[in-house]
C-alpha cells in the first residue's frame, strides 16, 4: 500500500492521492437509491441545458467561448468547477483523514498558482486572444510552427489529465454506485461527448457552474455539520481527532507521509514550481478567460475563482478531520477483520482511502447526504472532463486545422464541424485508454500534465506576451525543449521508471521526483538563447510586432475576443 | 486597427505611467506570493517541529495557522490587485483611450 502512495506523492501528484488506491478497493458499495436518483436528476438537468445550449451554439465564437457572454461571477464559478476535481475533493479529504496536516500542504500548492494567473496572465490573455491560448502565443509570430507547438502542449496536457480523470472516475463510480468499471468509464465518456459536441462552451460552462455550486454547497454542509457537533470550535474538533487517530498529536504537523512532497527540499520546490506555474499553463483553464466580455470581467472571474477554490480547500481540511472523528470511530465503516489482522482503523476503513468524504456524509447526514455527495463526485468528474475535452478539441480544430492545415482559410462551419469530430475522437480515445488503463496506477499522469503545462505552455505564453525579443524559432525550440524534458523527466523518475515499468530499484536516470524546476528553466533558457541568436528575416518581423501587441495587451484596444463587435 | 492610434497610445504619458505602475505591482505581488509559498515549503522541509509546535498550549499547531494564512494571503493579494486594476488602472485606460480616439 505504502509503495503505491509513494508513487502517487513523489510525483507531486499527491494531488490525486486517493486515486492511486482506487484499484485496490475491491469491494463495491451497495447501491444507494438516493445516489442514483440524484445522479439521474443531475444528468437530466445537464442534458436539458445541453439541448438549450445547442440552439445557441451556431458560430465558432459561441462554440469555443460561449459568445463571450459569461459574467465574471459565472466564470469564476465555472473556473472553480473546471479546476476542483474529484481528486482534490475525495483525494485531499482522504489524505487528511490518513495523515492529517500533510493534506494541507497539498491544498496550499493547488491554490498558489491563482494569484500568478491574476497578476501576470488573465488580462493580457483576454486582450490578445479569441478562443485558445495559442491565439495569444502566436499573435506576432509565424502562425504554423507556434500553433503546432501550442497544440502539442495542449494535447499532451489534456490527454494525460483526461486519462487520470477517466481511470479515477471508473474506479470511484464502481465504489459509489456499484457499477462495473468499464460501464462507468463509458457513461462518463458518452455524457462528456454529448455536452461538448452539442452544447460547446455554453453547455460546458453551465455544467461546471452547477457542479461548482453543488460541490461547494455539499462540502459546506458537511463542514457545517462537523463543526456543529463541536459548537463551532475547531480546537475541540482537532482535540477529538488527536485523541482518536492512531497517530495522535503527530497529525497536527508535518508527518512526512511516505513520499511526501518534501522528501528533499529540491524535490519539494520543483513540485511547488510545477503546481504554481502548471496552473498558469493549463489549456482548459486559460480557455475560460475568453468567455467573458472584457479584461475587467476576466480579472473579477479569477478573483472569485481564487476565493471559491481557497474556501473549498479549507473545507476539505475540516472534512478530513471530521472523518477522523466520525468515520474511524464508527464500527459500521471499519473492516473489523482487517483490524483484527493488525491494521489501523484508518487503513481498515471501507473503501480506503477514497471514501473518507462520502462515509463522513453518511455518518453526519445519513443515506440522503451520502447519495448527494456521491452524485456530486460524479458531477465533478463530468465537469472536469468536459472542460478538458473542449480544450483538446479546440487545439485540433482552431489551431491545427483552421490555422495550420487550412492556413486561416477554413470556413467557420468547417472549423466547427472539425471540432465536433475532434470531440468525438477525443471522447473515444479517453474511453478506450480509460478502460485499458484500469489496472495501471495513473497517479503520475496529473503530475505529468502539470509539468508539461509549466514547462511548455507557460514559458511560451508568458514570453510571447512580455519579452519583445522572442522569435518564432526561439519559442519553438524552447517550448519543445521544455515539453520533451518534462516528459522524459517524469518517465525516467523513480516513481514511474521503477514503480510503473518495474525496472530495478536505483536504475532510474533521474533522481528528482518532479522535473519541472529544470525543464521549465530549460524552456526559458532555450527561448532566450535561440531568440537572441536568431537573425532570420522572420525574427525581425517577430520583434517588430511587439510594441503594437503590447499596447493591445495593456489597453484592450482592438481586442476582438469572442464577443466581436 | 489604425497603427497611428496605437502609436499615439504608446506615446501618451498616461499610458507609460499605467504600464510602469501595473508592471511594478504585478511583479511585486508575484514575488511576494512566491516568497510566501516557497517560504512555507522550506519551513515544512527544514522546520517541521516548528510547524508541529502547539500554538497556545492546546492541540492547534503553528502549522495549521500558517497553512490557512497562506491560503488567505493568496486570496487577499489577488483581491488587492483586482481592486486596484478595476479601479485606478481601468480609469486610466479609459482616459488614454478617450484622449487618443480623435
Amino acid at each position: 500500500m505504502n509503495r503505491k502512495l509513494l508513487y502517487a506523492l513523489t510525483l507531486g501528484v499527491g494531488l490525486t492521492p486517493g486515486f492511486a488506491f482506487a484499484q485496490a478497493a475491491s469491494s463495491t458499495q451497495s447501491v444507494s437509491p438516493a445516489a442514483v436518483t440524484m445522479f439521474i436528476f443531475f444528468v437530466l438537468v445537464t442534458l436539458g441545458i445541453t439541448y438549450w445550449a445547442a440552439k445557441r451554439t451556431k458560430t465558432a465564437a459561441q462554440f469555443y467561448a460561449a459568445g463571450g457572454g459569461i459574467t465574471g461571477l459565472q466564470n469564476g464559478l465555472a473556473i472553480a468547477g473546471d479546476y476542483m476535481s474529484a481528486a482534490s475533493f475525495l483525494g485531499i479529504s482522504a489524505f487528511v483523514y490518513a495523515w492529517g496536516y500533510d493534506g494541507l500542504i497539498y491544498s496550499v500548492g493547488w491554490l498558489v498558482g491563482w494569484p500568478i494567473v491574476t497578476f501576470l496572465i488573465a488580462e493580457p490573455l483576454r486582450n490578445l486572444g479569441r478562443f485558445t491560448f495559442a491565439d495569444v502565443a502566436s499573435f506576432r509570430f509565424d502562425q504554423a510552427p507556434i500553433r503546432v507547438l501550442a497544440a502539442s502542449g495542449t494535447l499532451v496536457t489534456v490527454a494525460f489529465y483526461l486519462v487520470a480523470q477517466m481511470v479515477g472516475a471508473g474506479a470511484l463510480i464502481k465504489i459509489l454506485f456499484g457499477l462495473e468499471y468499464w460501464h462507468a468509464v463509458v457513461i462518463v465518456g458518452c455524457l462528456m461527448i454529448l455536452y461538448v459536441t452539442f452544447g460547446g462552451m455554453i453547455a460546458t460552462t453551465w455544467v461546471q457552474i452547477i457542479k461548482a455550486g453543488l460541490l461547494l454547497g455539499g462540502a459546506t454542509l458537511m463542514a457545517f455539520l462537523v463543526l456543529y457537533a463541536f459548537n463551532f470550535n475547531p480546537g475541540a474538533l482537532f482535540a477529538k481527532a488527536v485523541e482518536v487517530h492512531p497517530r495522535h498529536a503527530a497529525i497536527m504537523g508535518p508527518i512526512f507521509a511516505p513520499g511526501a512532497p518534501v522528501s528533499t527540499p529540491l524535490s519539494a520546490i520543483s513540485t511547488g514550481v510545477a503546481l504554481m506555474f502548471g496552473t498558469c499553463g493549463l489549456p482548459h483553464i486559460l480557455m475560460r478567460f475568453f468567455t467573458v466580455p472584457n479584461a475587467k470581467e476576466a480579472r473579477k472571474s479569477v478573483f472569485y475563482a481564487t476565493g471559491f477554490i481557497g474556501y473549498f480547500y479549507i473545507l476539505t481540511f475540516i472534512i478530513g478531520f471530521g472523518a477522523i472523528v466520525f468515520v474511524s470511530t464508527n464500527p459500521d465503516f471499519i473492516d473489523q477483520a482487517k483490524v483484527a489482522g493488525g491494521m489501523s482503523v484508518i487503513n481498515a476503513t471501507r473503501g480506503f482511502p477514497n471514501m473518507a468524504a462520502p462515509l463522513l456524509a453518511k455518518a453526519v447526514g445519513g443515506d440522503v447526504l451520502f447519495g448527494f455527495i456521491s452524485a456530486v463526485a460524479f458531477a465533478t468528474i463530468l465537469a472536469v472532463v468536459s472542460g478538458l475535452t473542449l480544450a483538446g478539441a479546440s487545439a485540433i480544430s482552431h489551431d491545427l486545422y483552421a490555422n495550420v492545415f487550412a492556413r486561416g482559410k477554413a470556413s467557420e462551419a468547417d472549423e466547427i464541424r472539425v471540432s465536433k469530430i475532434a470531440t468525438v475522437c477525443l471522447g473515444i480515445f479517453a474511453i478506450g485508454i480509460g478502460v485499458l488503463a484500469e489496472r495501471i496506477n495513473v497517479a503520475f499522469a496529473v503530475g505529468l500534465a502539470f509539468a508539461i503545462a509549466a514547462s511548455c505552455n507557460f514559458p511560451v505564453l508568458v514570453m510571447s506576451m512580455f519579452w519583445k525579443n522572442m522569435t518564432t524559432r526561439g519559442a519553438v525550440v524552447g517550448g519543445f525543449l521544455g515539453l520533451i524534458t518534462a516528459f522524459l523527466g517524469v518517465v525516467l523518475s523513480p516513481a514511474v521508471w521503477e514503480g510503473i515499468f518495474g525496472n530495478a530499484k536505483g536504475s532510474s536516470l533521474v533522481t528528482i521526483d518532479n522535473p519541472t524546476l529544470f525543464s521549465m528553466a530549460l524552456a526559458f533558457a532555450g527561448i532566450y538563447v535561440v531568440s537572441k541568436l536568431d537573425t532570420s528575416a522572420r525574427a525581425t518581423s517577430d520583434r517588430a510586432g511587439f510594441p503594437m501587441q503590447f499596447v493591445r495587451s495593456q489597453t484592450g484596444v482592438g481586442a476582438e475576443g469572442a464577443s466581436a463587435h | 486597427m489604425a497603427t497611428v492610434r496605437l502609436e499615439a497610445i504608446e506615446k501618451n504619458p498616461k499610458y507609460q505611467h499605467l504600464v510602469a505602475e501595473r508592471r511594478s505591482l504585478g511583479v511585486t505581488l508575484s514575488v511576494l506570493v512566491c516568497i510566501i509559498y516557497y517560504g512555507f515549503i522550506l519551513l515544512v522541509a527544514f522546520a517541521p517541529t516548528f510547524l508541529g509546535a502547539s500554538l497556545t498550549g492546546g492541540v492547534t499547531t503553528v502549522g495549521i495557522v500558517v497553512g490557512v494564512l497562506v491560503i488567505v494571503a493568496a486570496f487577499l493579494l489577488t483581491g488587492f490587485y483586482v481592486n486596484r486594476a478595476n479601479g485606478t488602472y481601468d480609469t486610466l485606460t479609459k482616459q488614454i483611450l478617450e484622449e487618443t480616439s480623435k
